[in-house]
């Protein structure tokens, strides 16, 4: 007979767990410090509810983006390191095809996508988690375009210019903020997801060959 | 002014006092800071404010660092054609519109002080003198906003050359007729495209952008580009500005 912890099967290694959480503590100080950035000259006819916001005053804002765009990018960097030189990016948010991703979104919206081994990801989620990391590399260059419009004009460049920069910079914030949210929500949905994010580990799935 | 603007803007902005800005800072820097410290800092009682705007500002420090090593004496800031320029162009300052300052161009003179050779006070005329330069670049502000404008003036290197700065200084610091004052990093001063200007849209530099001059540096932020000058400072002293004092990233570089 198997011991207990056989039962346990690690699917978040290490690398993933920490730098999940680094990100995502660094991309709630970018995303609150922005908006109060935002709130100085706003692009569009709204301001961000100051309560929301991070920093206080433009400067203290500008603190903040620039001391986390460091954790940020860095902790980034690292991760993708990580994750092309181990395999495990392509192991688990490859394959992904529009058709696969459009049947679990439907099936998610029934309540019905199956999450029973929550060691491979659905297409649903592949498809979140690349558009996550794809934002989070468009914010980076298009937050370097508007840093230095005239050291890396040929980056800025790219963008148009820096106005150009500035909004591609607040779409990009604004499909992260969403992606998170409904990241959030299907955790909150289903809630044993939350602790394998913090131990790595989850139960064996019956049948399951180790 | 609309209202809108007038509500984005810092109360010192609308105000025009240090001391409000300064007072303002410290209490929303406060405010902020509890939801920082709440998000992060768990366990952490408000003591650990000044901790974290110690780490702030020193991560402030080391951004000036890499943006110095970022920083290339020959990238030029891109030129726009005349048909592209701003118009009307934004006024700013730490003040509103209606408090400009009036200098009288007879009795102006501009000082110069610290490590420099000769000394001699500059009237306007000699100033406008001095050989001439244009550029139509974009000014980009702190704030986000962005507007292109042609400034005219003579290139600052040449003047510093001129007067015998010593120019392996480290910072050039600015003093201004409205009491605002900044500095910049000796490599930014001898950039080409750094100008002392007395001319906005080939007109003399109207009261509101700064008259009778303005050093124009289109490789840095608009508060780091300083109006109404009358002296200037050769050191190797950081001489800080109005705006660094209070949190700004001194380097500001574009």
């Amino acid at each position: 007979m198997a011991k207990a912890a056989d039962e346990w099967l690690i699917i978040h290694p290490g690398v993933v767990r920490i730098t999940h959480w680094i990100n995502a503590l660094a991309i709630f100080v970018m995303v609150a410090s922005g908006w109060r950035i935002y709130n100085a000259a706003p692009i569009w006819n709204f301001l961000f509810p100051r309560e929301l916001t991070l920093g206080g005053w433009l400067g203290g804002a500008l603190q903040w983006h620039f001391a986390a765009m460091w954790v940020l990018a860095l902790n980034g960097l690292f991760y993708l390191s990580y994750g092309l030189l181990s395999g495990h990016l392509l192991r688990k948010l490859l394959p992904i095809t529009p058709a696969a991703i459009f049947r679990d979104i439907k099936e998610a919206l029934h309540g019905k996508l199956a999450h029973e081994d929550l060691s491979v990801y659905n297409a649903a989620q592949r498809a979140a988690y690349l558009a996550i990391i794809a934002a989070i590399i468009l914010l980076v260059f298009s937050g370097l375009a508007i840093w230095k419009p005239v050291q890396l004009q040929e980056l800025t460049l790219l963008f148009g210019d820096y106005e150009g920069a500035r909004i591609v910079h607040f779409v990009a914030m604004a499909v992260l903020v969403l992606i998170v949210l409904v990241h959030i929500v299907m955790v909150a949905l289903v809630p044993r997801t939350l602790p394998t994010m913090i131990t790595g580990r989850m139960r064996k799935p019956a049948g399951r060959m180790s | 002014m609309n209202k809108s603007d007038w509500l984005k803007r810092p109360l010192a902005e609308t105000f025009g006092t240090a001391t409000v800005a300064k007072v303002e800072r410290r209490l929303f820097l406060r405010k902020s800071l509890s939801l920082g410290a709440l998000a992060m800092l768990g366990g952490c009682d408000v003591s650990s404010d000044e901790a974290v705007e110690k780490v702030l500002w020193s991560m402030s420090r080391w951004n000036d660092d890499v943006q110095a090593k970022l920083f290339s004496g020959d990238k030029l800031a891109i030129q726009y054609p005349e048909s592209s320029i701003t118009n009307p162009f934004p006024f700013n300052a730490y003040y509103g519109e209606d408090e400009v300052r009036i200098v009288d161009p007879a009795s102006y003179k501009l000082e110069l002080g610290g490590l420099i050779r000769e000394r001699k006070p500059w009237t306007l005329p000699e100033l406008y003198a001095l050989p001439q330069a244009s550029q139509v670049t974009r000014h980009i502000c702190v704030e986000g906003w962005s507007a292109i404008g042609k400034w005219s003036g003579t290139p600052f290197r040449a003047f510093l050359e001129r007067v015998g700065a010593d120019t392996t200084a480290k910072y050039v610091g600015f003093k201004c007729a409205d009491d605002y004052f900044t500095s910049i990093d000796m490599a930014t001063a001898l950039h080409p495209q750094t100008l002392l200007t007395f001319r906005f849209a080939d007109q003399i530099l109207p009261a509101q952008y700064g008259f009778p001059m303005k050093l124009r540096v289109p490789t840095k932020l608009g508060f780091k580009n300083p109006k109404h000058i009358v002296a200037i400072d050769v050191t190797n002293t950081y001489p800080g500005g109005y705006w660094e004092d209070q949190g700004y990233n001194w380097f500001s570089g574009s």
